[in-house]
């Protein structure tokens, strides 16, 4: 056998080596992999348990339920009807079609505050399980943000309806909404893995979380115009990432026309950038957070 | 090459299988820091922070422990609560990285640890295989693969779609053992397993290891039946306070423990 003959040889074997770091299949504390390649090599190892854990979190919730599936629907539904005679009743926002303007924005929203509050609680209740298997940490983060996602996809159907009964008509322009979803998916699971690092030390950020999500709500035009806004406010609402991101949801749904390529941009890299900094800080600290937990 | 070269290399290589080491421990040391007064807020945590008053007590679970394990061995963790077998399995495990030291390990490692965490009352029998199956690391189409076994081992055909609420605590445990022990680890990690469930149910759980030693599994145990492991295990490690106290054929290390606990 030729010198290039077994400089294949060691490269390969260096390659499946490598590979055995990554994949579980081997293990040494001295020569890891830096943790962010590691997590992501290891979560796809484990792919099929993020999805068990999305196909439990959905189970669970239609067993303990009578109505079931139809509680996902009927759920947006009613909360809908309370907001439209509130505030278009009381406070007279002039919008026409508000009952889908509404909707819309409160379908991604509540998608943002339910898969980060979950990721949260889901990484607290593996504590107990990740001090004594291994299971990739950020399994249940991304898990969270799936079941929101899944949960969207069924809130779909009843705006469908909505949107007959309120005299709009469905625009060609939803087909973006998968694109819009992909970020805000993104940015919740960036946002959730840096709750989850925090949880994890201190048990209070869930009560504090519930606390800000609640003042966020009302700084993001979710049930109210953006022209309300006052001059003094808009530049805080510009940098506010969920304004963004409702607006690219809703915009498709509401308005039947896609986000300007500004605003998409704008979206594309907060929600990539908190992912990926949600990614580095969790991975980087998970080792340790999950004895805190 | 001869067909004598290529029996010679065989069997050299069957030679250098037998002695091969499939998880080593290199001056392995955990350290815990423990808060003198717990601080569970982040409001208490930002005071402390300013006044300086955050004091830590060190406690050191393992101190410089090392040992190898040879492929198809199987090895024995012996010594009193609090001695550090845990942390050791849990090291081993990587679950939890050494403060020093080094911990490698050759082959995937299946741990029988704690039987049924992650378990869901509101579920099947049988989705709780899946959750489990996949909790451990295998593939869904691996699990479906080994449901008809994982059944029968557990003897739960009745009551595979019943939400596990309704199971008695034995055969939950027989459910969580048959779905750990479903797939022949290369490496298995036992901590106290074989101390649960009815007499009948241990005698499964060990004929069931017994079975995997035959085929060639390595098997780390944690146990403080010091018969069990003086007919399992071919030698045994006997953990004191932290430290290796004794290393060495099993019947010697847990006579010499034995001795020193009377």
């Amino acid at each position: 056998m030729g010198p290039a003959g077994e400089g294949l040889i060691v490269g390969v074997s260096f390659i499946r080596q490598r590979f055995s770091l990554y994949s579980g299949e081997a293990y040494d504390s001295a020569n890891r992999p830096p943790a962010f390649l590691e997590e992501l090599a290891a979560l796809w190892v484990y792919r099929d348990l993020v999805r068990q854990l999305v196909l439990r979190d959905i189970k669970i919730r239609y067993k303990r339920s009578v109505l079931g599936v139809a509680w996902t629907m009927l759920n947006p539904l009613l909360s809908m009807l309370v907001l439209t005679i509130v505030f278009s009743e009381l406070f007279r926002f002039e919008l026409p079609a508000y009952p889908v303007y509404i909707l819309s924005g409160a379908i991604i929203w509540n998608f943002f505050a339910q898969s980060t509050t979950m990721a949260m609680q889901q990484f607290i209740w593996g504590g107990q399980l990740m001090t004594r298997i291994y299971i990739p940490r950020t399994v249940f983060a991304i898990s969270a943000v799936g079941t929101g996602l899944v949960n969207v996809v069924l809130a779909l159907v009843p705006l469908l309806v909505i949107m007959i009964i309120a005299g709009a008509r469905p625009h060609a322009t939803m087909a973006f909404l998968p694109v819009a979803l992909f970020f805000a998916a993104a940015f919740a699971t960036g946002v959730g893995l840096i709750l989850s690092s925090l949880a994890a030390i201190f048990p209070d950020v869930v009560d504090m979380y519930q606390v800000l999500l609640t003042a966020w709500y009302f700084l993001t035009p979710v049930f109210y115009p953006e022209a309300i806004v006052p001059g003094a406010m808009r530049l805080w609402l510009q940098l506010n990432p969920m304004h963004h991101i409702v607006a690219a949801f809703r915009a498709p749904i509401y308005y039947g026309r896609l986000p300007s390529a500004q605003a998409l941009g704008a979206v594309a890299v907060v929600s990539l950038a908190t992912l990926v900094a949600g990614w580095a800080i969790f991975t980087s600290q998970a080792e340790k957070l999950v004895y805190r937990l | 090459m001869s067909r004598g070269d290529t029996l010679q290399a065989a069997a050299r290589q069957a030679g250098a299988e037998a002695a091969e080491a499939v998880l080593g421990a290199e001056g392995v040391s955990v350290r815990f820091r423990i808060p003198m007064e717990p601080i569970r807020s982040l409001k208490e945590y930002a005071i402390r922070q300013l006044q300086r008053r955050l004091a830590f007590r060190e406690v050191w679970a393992l101190r410089d422990v090392s040992f190898s394990v040879a492929r198809g061995e199987c090895f024995g963790i012996i010594g009193r609560n609090g001695s550090g077998k845990s942390t050791l399995l849990r090291v081993i495990a990587r679950v939890l990285r050494p403060t020093a030291g080094r911990i490698w390990v050759r082959g995937r490692v299946a741990p029988l640890l704690e039987l049924g965490a992650g378990f869901h009352g509101e579920l099947t029998g049988r989705e709780n295989v899946f959750l489990n199956g996949t909790l451990l690391g295998h593939p869904r189409a691996e699990v479906a693969r080994r449901l008809d076994w994982i059944v029968s081992f557990a003897e739960l055909w009745d009551f595979i779609d019943a939400p596990l609420r309704t199971y008695s605590t034995g055969m939950v445990a027989r459910l969580a053992f048959a779905t750990a022990t479903a797939w022949e680890p290369e490496i298995l990690l036992v901590d106290e397993i074989l101390a649960v469930g009815d007499e009948a149910f241990r005698r499964k759980c060990r004929e069931r290891m017994e079975g995997f030693l035959r085929g060639g599994t390595t098997i780390v145990l944690v146990s403080h039946d010091m018969q069990l492991v003086q007919e399992l295990c071919q030698r045994a490690l006997w953990l004191d306070g932290g430290r290796a106290r004794a290393l060495g054929p099993s019947a010697a290390v847990t006579a010499e423990y034995q001795g020193a606990s009377q």
